[in-house]
């Protein structure tokens, strides 16, 4: 059995280690919140959804800059539109569907098809071009809809939506609930995220990538991101690819922004900031190019770890900082890397003498 | 190298397990909190024993750090003084960073929780007011917010008070005074896009305006990235033949409109309301720009009265820079916290679910009177609004004057 397991190709075996480490992080916390008294203690506790949503996050958007090679800045972008909308949706539907989870799996939809489509339409110029494009246009997309759904207010009473931008001029009648109220965002009456959608979003983020990346697109994504001109020149379509990719990237960071923005009492356009965007690459690049695994876990670290240092008073975010470089430079350390691999060059060879 | 190597991985390691430390003992001080007896040390260690557990978030780090800074400090000057009284009400403060953020800010106010609070000052600013006060709501923890002004901070929540005045209370007020002092013939607005604050006032002050025959000739708007060049606004202002500016903004984006109206030669008059306030102590400003510039805020911090005084020189003597509004508001908040609860006859043993029952009646009954607001003292309505009379104030000289 043991064999088996270290026969089967490596992306297999990361992709098993992935799901095992969600599921059983999850089993555990479920665990605890069951059974333990106080459960995970109250911070840990606040923190549950949104951490299943930075995990999300940071799992879309490995697809882009690990998978397909592009550098995305602006993901929060799409976070931001996914929240906006999917509570819209979900604030809307609330006579309609009665039933809490089904709600948010329908607000998840809108959230990352909307999400999607706007992804499609920054994609059909820039992902046409070779070079570092990607990077400054979806910097600017980030910042274009912060100030856009900064400005927009919507209604909706029993007569149906009412739009107004810059200025709120919406009169709503009876029964009416301001969806999205310009500056001042976005106010949940009900928050209908819960723990348990959250695992079942980053589960199913999980088996959308790793089943994207294991299959004859994936592998025409991976040919387009090595090398483009040996990619182009047995027929892959380039910028198909790579639009499959930068789509479903988006999509799923619409759904975690539905995710996150339904847990939270109020949000603001100015909080997906080009300060989120790199926040979430800072955890794809800390856990690894490429490396799902190593995404879930930093996301989950570095969303817990500000909370954990709140000792340190003035201090935290120092500490965060130095805490972050030193991380970066362990897991970036040559001599480490060579030294992991003795250690495990010398156990197979230990293993292989008893084999013997 | 591997020397270093090995120091850096020794010092993660001792700040993980340090933090990991942090976290277990807090979490156990959870069960401890209920019988009083908690071994966390807030920011004031000691005196745990027989003292209410009272907690605030605000920003204490990032961009808004000015308010949450003065707000703890306030707060902490009140509290210290009291416990030095002696007395049956004794307070042991602490205070979290939340960065200006709901997300950081309910985190924030978990950690209160998991210490033990029973008592909350809610939040400094607005947007993580109005989240956690939501949870102040579920729990049934009784909050007095010094400085959350919007409306959505209280509105449906039976036990989140504020002590600042609501923003459209603001805008009503600041229209009614220009319009009864006839300060100006033709009213331009410079105003915050993306603030709450901001956007309140001035929502609130075009209805009125609009009611009392105000010519409001126009408004222009600025964001957060845009809050450093503003000629374009005045341009718009000066354009229309305004005379009087309203500026329902803080004092940092308002000192550069003063300066930079000045470098233009515009000279209309200029009114704010009460984020306004600490404009005067700027470091670097050119106090002669604000030069009969108009403000309606609760505080002043050049008043005679003894109580006043007697704060400023405190505050001075510890922090080394005068007050604002927002730390005389925290101030506030602890006493006409220590009067409920002497009326209401709490004492640190009971828990937080009952201190809320006894201050959810207690609060609408008291008149308090303190440094902020009128002679008249300070109530509040069952809703949690405070009632209070804002002061009309005009620099002059380089210090307020009340304006009658």
């Amino acid at each position: 059995m043991k064999k088996n397991i270290l026969t089967i190709n490596k992306s297999t075996r990361s992709m098993l280690f992935t799901y095992t480490l969600v599921i059983g992080a999850f089993v555990i916390i479920q665990l605890l919140r069951t059974f333990k008294d106080g459960g995970v203690g109250a911070v840990l506790e606040g923190q549950l959804i949104p951490i299943c949503a930075y995990v999300t996050m940071a799992l879309a958007l490995n697809l882009v800059v690990g998978i397909s090679g592009e550098l995305s800045l602006g993901h929060a972008g799409f976070m931001s539109i996914g929240a906006f909308m999917g509570c819209s949706a979900a604030s809307a539907l609330a006579g309609v569907i009665p039933s809490a989870p089904v709600r948010l799996a329908v607000a998840m939809l809108v959230g990352a098809a909307l999400a999607g489509f706007f992804g499609f339409l920054i994609g059909i110029p820039v992902l046409r071009l070779n070079g570092d494009y990607l990077a400054i246009v979806t910097l600017a997309f980030g910042e274009i809809i912060k100030s856009l759904l900064t400005n927009v207010y919507l209604g909706m009473d029993s007569n149906g939506f009412q739009f107004s931008f810059l200025e709120n001029r919406n009169i709503l009648g009876e029964g009416s609930i301001e969806l999205i109220k310009g500056p001042m965002g976005v106010m949940n009456a009900q928050r209908i995220s819960s723990f348990i959608a959250g695992f079942v979003l980053v589960v199913v983020t999980l088996i959308v990538i790793f089943n994207l990346v294991n299959s004859r697109t994936g592998r025409a994504i991976m040919a387009a991101r090595d090398n483009r001109i040996a990619a182009e020149s047995v027929g892959i379509s380039v910028t198909k690819y790579k639009m499959i990719a930068f789509v479903t990237s988006a999509a799923l960071a619409g759904a975690a922004g539905t995710l996150y923005g339904c847990s939270q009492v109020t949000f603001t356009a100015t909080k997906f900031d080009f300060n989120t965007s790199i926040l979430i690459l800072v955890f794809v690049v800390l856990g690894g190019l490429g490396n799902m695994w190593g995404s879930v876990i930093a996301a989950a670290a570095l969303t817990v770890l500000p909370e954990a240092l709140r000792q340190f008073a003035d201090y935290r975010m120092l500490v965060y900082a130095i805490v972050l470089i030193l991380v970066m430079l362990a897991t970036n350390n040559p001599t480490l890397w060579n030294w992991y691999a003795r250690f495990q060059r010398k156990k197979a060879e230990e293993k292989g003498g008893a084999e013997q | 190298m591997k020397k270093l190597l090995s120091l850096a991985l020794a010092l993660a390691m001792t700040m993980s397990l340090a933090a990991c430390g942090g976290g277990s003992s807090s979490s156990s001080s959870q069960s401890g909190a209920a019988s009083g007896a908690s071994s966390t040390s807030g920011s004031t260690p000691g005196e745990a024993a027989n003292a209410f557990k009272l907690g605030g978030t605000g920003p204490l780090t990032g961009d808004a750090s000015i308010y949450g800074l003065a707000a703890q400090r306030g707060a902490q000057i009140a509290v210290d003084e009291i416990n030095a009284q002696g007395g049956d009400i004794q307070f042991v403060l602490r205070y979290e960073d939340d960065v200006n953020d709901p997300e950081k800010a309910v985190n924030a106010y978990n950690a209160l929780k998991e210490w033990g609070m029973q008592i909350s000052l809610g939040s400094v600013t607005t947007q993580p007011g109005i989240a956690t006060s939501s949870y102040n709501f579920a729990d049934s923890i009784f909050a007095l917010t010094p400085s959350a002004s919007s409306p959505d901070v209280i509105s449906g929540k039976d036990n989140v008070y504020q002590m600042c005045f609501s923003d459209p209370n603001q805008g009503l007020a600041s229209a009614q005074y220009i319009s009864q002092q006839k300060l100006g013939e033709k009213v331009f607005i410079i105003w915050k896009s993306d603030d709450n604050y901001s956007t309140g006032i001035k929502d609130k002050f075009m209805a009125e305006a609009e009611q009392l025959g105000l010519n409001v000739v126009g408004n222009a708007t600025f964001t957060t990235d845009t809050a450093t060049d503003f000629t374009v606004q005045l341009t718009q202002a000066k354009q229309k033949e305004a005379d009087l500016l309203f500026l329902p903004i803080y004092y940092q984006p308002a000192s550069l409109i003063l300066n930079q109206a000045n470098a233009m030669g515009y000279e209309p008059k200029f009114f704010g309301v009460d984020g306004m306030d600490g404009i005067l102590t700027m470091k670097g400003f050119d106090t002669s720009l604000a030069e009969g510039v108009m403000l309606l805020t609760p505080f002043n911090a050049d008043a005679q009265d003894e109580a006043t005084q007697s704060f400023v020189k405190a505050y001075q003597d510890k922090y080394g820079e005068t007050p604002i509004q927002f730390a005389a508001d925290a101030y506030d908040c602890v006493y006409a916290y220590k009067q409920a609860l002497e009326t209401a006859g709490c004492t640190p043993d009971m828990s937080a679910a009952d201190i809320n029952t006894k201050l959810k009646e207690t609060f609408p009954t008291i008149t308090f009177t303190g440094l902020t607001g009128d002679g008249a003292g300070i109530t509040w309505d069952a809703t949690g609004a405070v009632s209070k009379s804002p002061k009309g104030m005009v620099i002059q000289d380089g210090a307020y004057v009340g304006m009658d």
